[in-house]
C-alpha cells in the first residue's frame, strides 16, 4: 500500500469519529466518511507526501456543508436550527445534554470546536480547513462554548447566527 | 506579539484551555485565574465541556466496515481516473490581461448601476441548477468530463454555438462535466468543476440577446453567482459562499470565454 494510502486509512477512525459528532447519526455519519474516501482516493496523483489529515477533514467538513445545505432546501424537512435532519428526527429524550447542546449550535461553531477539542487540530489547522482567519476560529470557539453553557446552565439562549 | 503588562484576555484563555497559550504566558493566565473567579468557573466549564464531547463521542471501537475498504472503494470509482487525462484535452492558452470590467464585481464599492436585463432570469436559473447538483455525489453531471469531447459537441449542438469547456487547472479546479438544461431563452449548458477537496463550482450558460454587461456578483441563500454577457451568450458561474475565491474562478472563466465569438448555426 503506498505512503498515502497508509494515511489515509490510518486516518478512517478519527474521520468516523469526527463525523459522528458533527452529524449525531452513526449512519450519517458513515455515508460521509465513504464520500470523503472516495474524494480523496480520486485526487491520489496530486499528492507528493504532503500531510493529508487536515486535507481529510477540509473534505468531510465541506461535504457535511453541501449535505445541510440539500436538507435546507427541502422545508419539510428542514428545522428552525441549522438545518441538520436529526435535530427534529428522532426523539430527543435519549439524547444526552452535551448531544442537545452540540445539535443546538450553529454547523461552523460545531465542526470549529469538534475539530479542536475531538480532533486535537490546532487553531491555524482549523482555520485551513475552515477556510477562514484564525480569529474567525477563535470566535467560533468562543461562541460554541458560550452557547453550550449556557445550554447547560438552563437557560436555552436564542439561536446566534453570526459567522 | 501579546503585551506582557496587559490583561488577560478571552482569546488567551481559550488558547490555554486548547494548550495553544504560549510557554511564556502561561504562568500570567494562571495568576489572572487565581485572582478572577468568574473566569476560572468559565474556564472549568470549557473543560467539562471537552470531558463530556470526548466521553460522547471519543472512541469508536468496532472495527472499520468493510465500505470503507479502500481497494474496493477505488475500483468502484475507476473510470474518475480517466479524467485528468481528458480534461486536458481540453486546453487553452490563458492570455491577455482581464479587462478593468472584471473589477466591477469584486470591488467592495457598492453598485449604483441597477441590474441588466437579463441578469435575474439566467442567474435565478444558474443558482437552481448549481444548488440541485452540486450535492450529487455519484451523479453530478450526466456526461463526465472523460468524454469532455463529447459533451462540448453535443451542447454546442443543442445551444446554437461552438461552446468552450474553460480549463481551470491553473487555479485547482478539474472539470467533472456537465449536462443540457433548459434556461430562460432556450437550452442551457451547464458544467461542474471541482477543486481537490470537493469545492463545487458550476457554468450555466445560453444563447441570450441579453445586452454586453461586466462581471455581477450577487448572493443567494448559501449560494454565489457571478453573472456577464458577451456576444449573445449570457454566463453564470456559481459557487458556494466565498465571494473572493467565487471571483477567482469567474475570472479565470471569463479570460478563457471571452476569447471566443460566436457564430450563428443549428
Amino acid at each position: 500500500m503506498s505512503a498515502f494510502r497508509e494515511s489515509i486509512q490510518a486516518a478512517i477512525p478519527a474521520l468516523r469519529r469526527y463525523a459522528r459528532a458533527l452529524t449525531r447519526d452513526a449512519e450519517t455519519a458513515d455515508d460521509l466518511v465513504q464520500d470523503t474516501l472516495v474524494r480523496a482516493l480520486r485526487s491520489e496523483h496530486l499528492f507528493h507526501g504532503e500531510e493529508t489529515r487536515s486535507w481529510l477533514y477540509t473534505i468531510l467538513t465541506n461535504l457535511n456543508r453541501n449535505r445541510l445545505r440539500a436538507l435546507a432546501r427541502r422545508p419539510a424537512h428542514a428545522p428552525l436550527g441549522d438545518g441538520d435532519a436529526t435535530d427534529m428526527a428522532g426523539p430527543e429524550a435519549g439524547m444526552r445534554d452535551i448531544e442537545r447542546a452540540l445539535a443546538a449550535l450553529v454547523p461552523e461553531q460545531r465542526a470549529a470546536l469538534l475539530l479542536v477539542v475531538l480532533e486535537g487540530l490546532s487553531y491555524r489547522e482549523v482555520a485551513e480547513v475552515q477556510g477562514v482567519p484564525i480569529g474567525t476560529v477563535m470566535s467560533r470557539l468562543a461562541r460554541a462554548r458560550a452557547q453550550i453553557k449556557a445550554y447547560l446552565d438552563g437557560e436555552r439562549v436564542p439561536l446566534r447566527r453570526v459567522k | 506579539m501579546i503585551d506582557r503588562s496587559a490583561a488577560v484576555t478571552e482569546d488567551e484563555l481559550h488558547a490555554y484551555v486548547d494548550g495553544e497559550l504560549p510557554a511564556d504566558r502561561i504562568d500570567a493566565v494562571e495568576a489572572w485565574l487565581a485572582s478572577h473567579p468568574e473566569d476560572m468557573a468559565r474556564v472549568a466549564a470549557w473543560r467539562a465541556q471537552i470531558d463530556a464531547i470526548r466521553a460522547r463521542y471519543g472512541a469508536i471501537d468496532e472495527p472499520a466496515p468493510a465500505r470503507f475498504d479502500l481497494s474496493r472503494l477505488t475500483a468502484a470509482e475507476r473510470p474518475w481516473r480517466r479524467i485528468a487525462a481528458a480534461a486536458a484535452v481540453v486546453a487553452f492558452v490563458l492570455g491577455g490581461t482581464l479587462g478593468w470590467t472584471a473589477r466591477d464585481a469584486f470591488s467592495s464599492a457598492p453598485q449604483a448601476t441597477p441590474a441588466p436585463p437579463g441578469f435575474e432570469a439566467f442567474t435565478a436559473e444558474a443558482l437552481e441548477a448549481h444548488n440541485l447538483y452540486v450535492v450529487e455525489v455519484r451523479h453530478p453531471v450526466e456526461v463526465p468530463a472523460a468524454d469532455a469531447d463529447h459533451l462540448v459537441q453535443w451542447l454546442s449542438k443543442r445551444l446554437g454555438y461552438q461552446l468552450k469547456a474553460p480549463n481551470l487547472d491553473s487555479i485547482g479546479l478539474k472539470l467533472v462535466g456537465g449536462r443540457l438544461l433548459p434556461g430562460p431563452t432556450g437550452a442551457a449548458a451547464f458544467l461542474m468543476y471541482e477543486s481537490a477537496s470537493g469545492e463545487r463550482y458550476t457554468i450555466y450558460c445560453g444563447r441570450s440577446s441579453a445586452p454586453e454587461t461586466s462581471l455581477r456578483y450577487s448572493e443567494h441563500r448559501r449560494a454565489t453567482a457571478v453573472y456577464w454577457a458577451a456576444q449573445d451568450v449570457a454566463y453564470v458561474v456559481s459557487g458556494s459562499g466565498d465571494r473572493k475565491q467565487l471571483g477567482k474562478v469567474a475570472t479565470a472563466a471569463y479570460r478563457q470565454l471571452d476569447e471566443q465569438t460566436p457564430q450563428s448555426g443549428g
